[in-house]
């Protein structure tokens, strides 16, 4: 796969390399992007990631399946404090995807939160933020992203959102039979690399899952991509493909990640690699723009570019559904 | 023969310390980089630090200021000097009291890198 085909925007959602018809993405990689409004759905079935348009008949396949299980919603980047022309009112756009979570039709048990909840590791951008959130009625877990350890080394973060956690505040929890594991890559980045997770971390996510049957389902969050996406603008993580080495055994893995501020998907053998939507605002395609920095798009379109990720795991079939949905 | 050798040979290291001297003086004849004498500034922007490599002398004070809408931090690869986050038209300065070259990076967004050179 070359990098040109994997960062093609497919604005239906629909599988790009189907050669049997069956809906299953031989090659391993598919993008479920949510463009203007339109959504993508995804059902990881045995490690095998199937999609649908939403509208299209399979659409409502997934659905008749919600008994039991556990759903949760991601959202990430919340870039608290940030005013720049980008989005002057990134509190509005956070409040909006409280609304949207509230309206689900299914509610979320928990929130997972990917990092950089704040723009300049302010407390009261913390404040603010908390403020919101509340407002879903929600269990809320968080993973730093860069912004919110800028200048003490994310203590004020840990006292937060970690206290009881491991280093510096990576953890793990279960629910409904599935493992969820919440990583660092933000800390100690050293000149030239990417994200780091660091050989003690490493160490304790070996020693986390050992213990576990391989037919759990496990879901693993942090901050920057766990895969490479982008090394020429530090989006990937150094040792990430080592962390990942850990779970090769598992049926079903799924790696939720933020900080690039768009949606994107892989698939490579059991795992599927996902990014979530900002809540604040929108970045340039990788290489598009000769930076990374925030892209300021028309007004009326940028909510459809922002969002959250609501993910719905269907017990006795180690399937998780992943679906993007917009602010707009 | 041997005398006349280090009779040339003194003339070459005059001429190369009035050439290093000129490049002092002239700082654009050291590969592009710039000096000002007593301050020098680094523009950060668009994820670059303009210009990367910075030459200097000994005293001088780099002056390193934002200009992206994501802030960034500015840190010596060795821990010698690290600013705290500089948000949009914030700025953070060092004086380089020692000739060297010393690398440095934003600690955030580590693909970024630039060197001082101060002679």
């Amino acid at each position: 796969m070359t990098k040109s085909k994997l960062f093609d925007r497919n604005p239906n959602g629909l599988i790009k390399h189907d050669h049997n018809n069956d809906g299953i993405d031989r090659r391993g990689f598919l993008q479920c992007m949510a463009w203007a409004g339109t959504g993508a759905l995804c059902l990881i079935e045995g490690g095998v990631l199937k999609s649908f348009a939403f509208g299209s008949p399979k659409a409502s396949e997934p659905k008749s399946d919600k008994i039991g299980g556990l759903t949760f919603v991601q959202i990430s980047d919340s870039h608290m404090g940030f005013n720049k022309p980008a989005n002057p009112d990134v509190v509005g756009t956070l409040k909006a995807a409280v609304d949207k979570i509230n309206a689900l039709p299914q509610q979320p048990e928990f929130i997972l939160h990917t990092g950089d909840i704040s723009h300049l590791s302010n407390p009261e951008e913390f404040d603010t933020v908390d403020q919101i959130l509340k407002g879903t009625n929600k269990e809320i877990f968080f993973v730093p992203g860069e912004h919110d350890v800028l200048n003490d080394d994310g203590k004020m973060f840990r006292e937060r959102y970690a206290k009881n956690f491991q280093g510096s505040g990576w953890y793990s929890f279960d629910k409904n039979g599935v493992h969820f594991i919440g990583l660092v890559n933000v800390m100690n980045l050293k000149a030239g690399g990417l994200g780091t997770l660091g050989n003690e971390q490493l160490e304790w996510l070996e020693d986390n899952v050992r213990h576990l049957k391989s037919s759990t389902p496990i879901v693993v969050f942090a901050h920057i991509p766990l895969w490479t996406i982008y090394p020429e603008w530090g989006w990937g993580t150094e040792d990430g493909a080592q962390a990942l080495s850990y779970l090769k055994r598992f049926g079903s893995v799924t790696v939720l990640n933020g900080h690039i501020h768009q949606t994107m998907q892989k698939v490579e053998g059991n795992v599927t690699f996902h990014t979530a939507f900002s809540t604040a605002f929108v970045q340039p395609a990788p290489g598009k723009a000769a930076g990374p920095g925030p892209m300021k798009v028309p007004a009326d379109q940028l909510r459809s570019l922002l969002g959250l990720t609501d993910v719905n795991y269907v017990q006795g079939r180690h399937a998780l559904a992943l679906v993007d949905t917009s602010l707009a | 023969m041997k005398k006349t050798w280090l009779i040339a040979g003194s003339s070459l290291f005059i001429a190369m310390a009035i050439a290093a001297l000129l490049v002092m003086v002239h700082p654009t004849l050291a590969g592009g980089a710039e000096t000002k004498g007593s301050g020098a500034e680094v523009k950060v922007d668009n994820f670059t630090f303009g210009p990367d490599t910075l030459t200097v002398a000994v005293n001088s004070t780099v002056t390193w200021l934002n200009k992206d809408d994501i802030p960034h931090v500015i840190a010596s690869n060795d821990g010698l000097f690290k600013s705290k986050a500089l948000d949009t038209d914030q700025e953070y300065s060092y004086t380089f009291t020692k000739a060297g070259t010393y690398a440095y990076y934003c600690s955030i967004h580590p693909k970024m890198v630039g060197k001082i050179v101060v002679q």
